[in-house]
């Protein structure tokens, strides 16, 4: 960052002309509460809301999303949108940001009534919205990207001091930085989601809607993220968060919204509120907190897998038994080579050397459809991208792993089908309209319950689920992790992958801590504590193994 | 693990919900959001169908809707199986290529030897070259429009070796002509071939496990592979079908006509042809999605476009224009509804 006396006039400059440009909005916010006054029943005391979402109702097809949703978001606060997947909260969010239109109600921009066309329609009325989905252009660098369509120009030429100068200029403003040069595509999500607020702040945007992405980022990530808002705050922004994670963000929270299938349960000051009243007002009913017994397995339960000395590329040398009825977790930090273990073991991954038994006898040349037939089955990391095929319904997508069975010489025995389907869905209970229902239609919880259908279908030995509950609300969770408990009393060996400590601590009989592709620590997991666990992740190798 | 659905499934829970487990789930699945395309083609089709039946006498006959059908033999017969390469998302170009290769092959085989051999021969042609295809792009991953384009060019270069470039034809062999110009029930039995064909090939794309696959490959190969589906043999196999069917259409018009197709005119253009009806069907060149009576009703479409310019007797040189412009509509919309979904 420059900071020479030169400088210091210089990054001004462009702030002068931002001041410039906000002026009359300025002056429109000094006039809104009197403005607000004209629509009568406003308390004086109460600040004029800075945007007003009024009785906002939104379908998709015969889908209500949300309905009968009204919001206030005040200026220079921390409004955040709690609830299950589907409850409607991104949908909420996009409406504010003018992805989306309601189909009915209306939004009152400082007492104004107004309607997006477009994020960018938003973003002209100085809202700006950072989404799930990244949008920014990978090749392009952090500075590039931030002043993308409003380069300062010189006749058609990029003046790159200039955009340099104000750049520069933005950081010191916002109070955090991504290098100027990095070219966007080799930062991590976290960081290309500062370019994008730094855009959002580039265009002069008082209000940011923030979804918090729930699946692409790194709880880490989110985390740094999540540190940003304060200094946005404090420039006097008004924050719309999106997000999942309850605990940390009633911290930071000045207002909360609950809502659940599509409707506003309440709406108010976040003071009010606890971890627990918010999941309670979430879920429509109070979360039993026991998770059912782990039963250890037997002591003669043989290993239904086992892995021996595997190398592969990012694993160096992996040896551990999963015994029948015994849940194994993988943990360890997002790099320590867990995933590569998995993918690995299926065979996505070369192996270098080392073997894979599954039931007591060896495996070479893996392949998803060999192991499945010895018994192995999977539920990959990212279930939209590996795991489900959205443009088939329900249906089709369980059935995958077993049609061979549900068929009689290559024709599908639709009958047999959709009984077995039907069944293991209501068993699981995936919540659907049936199960020909577009599998694209179903929340994040219901789609990663559907991998599990598909699984449980398959009556495995082994199952091997990587980050089952990644993205995943709750509910969703809770009952995922109440299925993999169960499948394990059944009998089932289960090697859980996961960077969620609590997930793990909670549910594994045995955790093997992963360090550089190495298994450098093993914990009984009905004892370990979350000290030990992340103590083990982080310490020195040597250290941990003695 | 093979009987484990035949089982009782692990067991449900006390209390839980037990029995029959196909309560609440119809037949028939609830229409879902966004099935505009579901019916997309049909509209256009039979409207189009209205107007010309009312505005010329000729048209609703018999003798020209059989015609129809009997010239489009060999185009439908080939876009079954095109539209299961799309389907399990590849592209094949070489069909046209494979269509002359076959042709010249059955004819020449016709002279010298005897019919049904020189069919075959022909079929087995088709089969090599559809093997190759899908092996290039399924194990060396080469991208499928490359690979078959690639192919094209060799094929062709090969038919255009075999022949030195001329027509052969088999007027001395009449008996040759009688597997396309058999006349069984007061139709030709290349339309019987092309309706067992697009039967078949149907069957197998919606009603068996290999279809399932197709779809599963197509629409999301790396889950599909994850799922326990071997996506290269699928891909194989699509290929395959796709050669032989085309070597079929090949077969089909040399035989209606008893001489083998132009290698220098009809290389690329039944490949368009066919790519041009499926697309406008409805099938999507991205994969994963579409249907057989799609693409019969997307090449019978295009078809009865000429039809009726023919009947009309209106300039045939707008023809190529309004195919053109359909063929962007068609894509266009499916483009738009992928956007809808999200």
């Amino acid at each position: 960052m420059p900071s020479g006396p030169d400088d210091l006039g210089l990054p001004g400059a462009p702030f002068d002309d931002a001041n410039a440009i906000t002026q009359p909005d300025a002056a429109g916010r000094a006039v809104g509460p009197v403005g607000g006054g004209a629509t009568g029943d406003a308390n004086p005391d109460v600040p004029a809301p800075h945007l007003e979402l009024k009785r906002i109702s939104k379908h998709f097809g015969a889908t209500k999303a949300l309905d009968d949703v009204s919001v206030r978001l005040f200026p220079g606060r921390v409004h955040v949108l709690v609830g299950e997947n589907g409850a409607g909260k991104s949908t909420l969010g996009k409406i504010v940001g003018g992805v989306l239109a309601p189909n009915e109600g209306e939004l009152l921009l400082r007492g104004k009534v107004v309607r997006f066309r477009s994020p960018l329609d938003a973003l002209a009325h100085g809202i700006a919205s950072i989404a799930q989905e990244l949008a920014v252009v990978p090749e392009l660098t952090a500075e590039q990207n931030v002043f993308l369509g409003a380069e300062p120009r010189w006749s058609g030429y990029v003046r790159r001091r200039e955009l340099r100068r104000r750049y520069d200029a933005l950081c010191d403003a916002a109070g955090f930085g991504v290098p100027p040069g990095a070219v966007v595509g080799r930062l991590r999500a976290a960081e290309q989601q500062k370019v994008e607020i730094l855009r959002a702040l580039a265009r002069d945007a008082e209000l940011i809607v923030l979804d918090e992405p729930s699946s692409s980022l790194g709880k880490d990530d989110v985390a740094k993220l999540r540190a940003l808002i304060p200094s946005l705050r404090s420039r006097g922004m008004t924050i719309v968060l999106v997000s999942h994670f309850l605990g940390e963000v009633l911290e930071m929270a000045d207002d909360v919204s609950i809502l659940r299938d599509g409707r506003l349960v309440r709406t108010g000051d976040a003071a009010a509120e606890t971890e627990e009243s918010l999941v309670e007002a979430m879920l429509g009913r109070t979360l039993d907190r026991s998770l059912p017994e782990r039963c250890p397995p037997r002591a003669d339960a043989p290993a239904v897998l086992s892995v021996r000395n595997l190398r592969a590329h990012g694993v160096n040398g992996v040896s551990f038994d999963v015994r029948a009825g015994e849940i194994v977790a993988l943990a360890g930090l997002v790099g320590a080579g867990r995933t590569e273990v998995a993918q690995a073991i299926v065979g996505t991954r070369r192996t270098l050397s080392g073997e894979v038994l599954v039931a007591g006898s060896p495996l070479e040349r893996r392949t998803p459809r060999r192991l499945l037939d010895r018994g192995l089955a999977m539920i990959p990391e990212s279930r939209k991208e590996e795991g489900l095929v959205l443009d088939r319904p329900v249906r089709e997508n369980a059935a995958l792993s077993v049609l061979p069975v549900l068929s009689r010489f290559g024709y599908v025995r639709r009958g047999l089908e959709r009984r077995q389907v039907a069944r293991v869905l209501e068993r699981l209970d995936v919540r659907t309209s049936g199960a020909d229902a577009g599998t694209r239609t179903l929340s994040g919880g219901n789609q990663q319950k559907l991998l599990f259908a598909r699984v449980v279908l398959s009556a495995p030995l082994v199952l091997v689920a990587d980050e089952p509950t990644r993205g995943v609300d709750v509910g969703a969770r809770r009952s995922i992790h109440e299925l993999v408990i169960e499948l394990a009393r059944e009998g089932k060996g289960v090697l859980l992958i996961s960077s969620d400590t609590d997930e793990v601590l909670a549910i594994a009989h045995r955790i093997l801590v992963m360090q550089g592709g190495r298994i450098v620590a093993e914990l009984d997991g009905s004892t370990a504590t979350e000290e030990e666990l992340v103590g083990a992740s982080l310490l020195d190798r040597d250290r941990a193994v003695s | 693990m093979k009987s484990a659905v035949e089982e009782p499934l692990l067991p449900l829970e006390p209390g839980g919900p037990a029995g029959d487990g196909s309560r609440g789930y119809g037949a028939f699945g609830r229409r879902r959001i966004g099935d505009l395309r579901q019916s997309g083609i049909l509209i256009p089709f039979i409207a189009l169908f209205i107007v010309l039946s009312l505005t010329n006498t000729h048209f609703f006959t018999g003798t020209n809707l059989l015609n129809v059908l009997d010239q489009q033999a060999s185009t439908l017969v080939a876009a079954a199986g095109e539209t299961l390469v799309l389907v399990t998302g590849g592209l094949d170009l070489s069909i046209g290529a494979i269509y002359v290769l076959a042709g010249v092959t059955a004819a020449h085989f016709a002279l010298v030897t005897n019919p049904t051999f020189a069919i075959l021969l022909a079929l087995l042609v088709g089969l090599a070259v559809g093997l190759t295809n899908g092996i290039v792009t399924a194990v060396f991953r080469v991208n499928s429009l490359i690979a078959t384009l690639a192919a094209s060019y060799v094929v062709i270069g090969i038919a255009g070796l075999a022949t030195g470039g001329n027509i052969i034809d088999d007027f001395t062999h009449p008996s040759f002509g009688n597997f396309s110009r058999t006349v069984f029930l007061g139709v030709h039995t290349s339309t019987w071939v092309m309706i067992f064909v697009v039967v078949l090939l149907g069957f197998v794309l919606h009603r068996t496990t290999t279809g399932r696959y197709m779809y599963a490959a197509g629409g999301n190969r790396e889950a599909a592979q994850l799922a326990g589906v071997r996506v290269r043999q699928v891909q194989i196999l699509a290929f395959a079908c796709s050669g032989v069917v085309a070597a079929l259409g090949g077969v089909i018009d040399t035989s209606r006509v008893l001489s083998s197709p132009s290698v220098s005119n009809e290389g690329f253009g039944l490949a368009f042809a066919v790519l041009a009806g499926v697309v406008v069907g409805g099938t999507s060149i991205l994969g994963g999605r579409g249907a057989m009576w799609r693409s019969v009703v997307g090449i019978l479409f295009i078809a009865l476009i000429a039809n009726g310019f023919n009947l009309l007797g209106a300039n045939p040189l707008y023809e190529t224009i309004v195919l053109g412009v359909l063929l962007v509509a068609a894509v266009a919309f499916d483009s738009w509804t992928r956007l809808r979904q999200g």
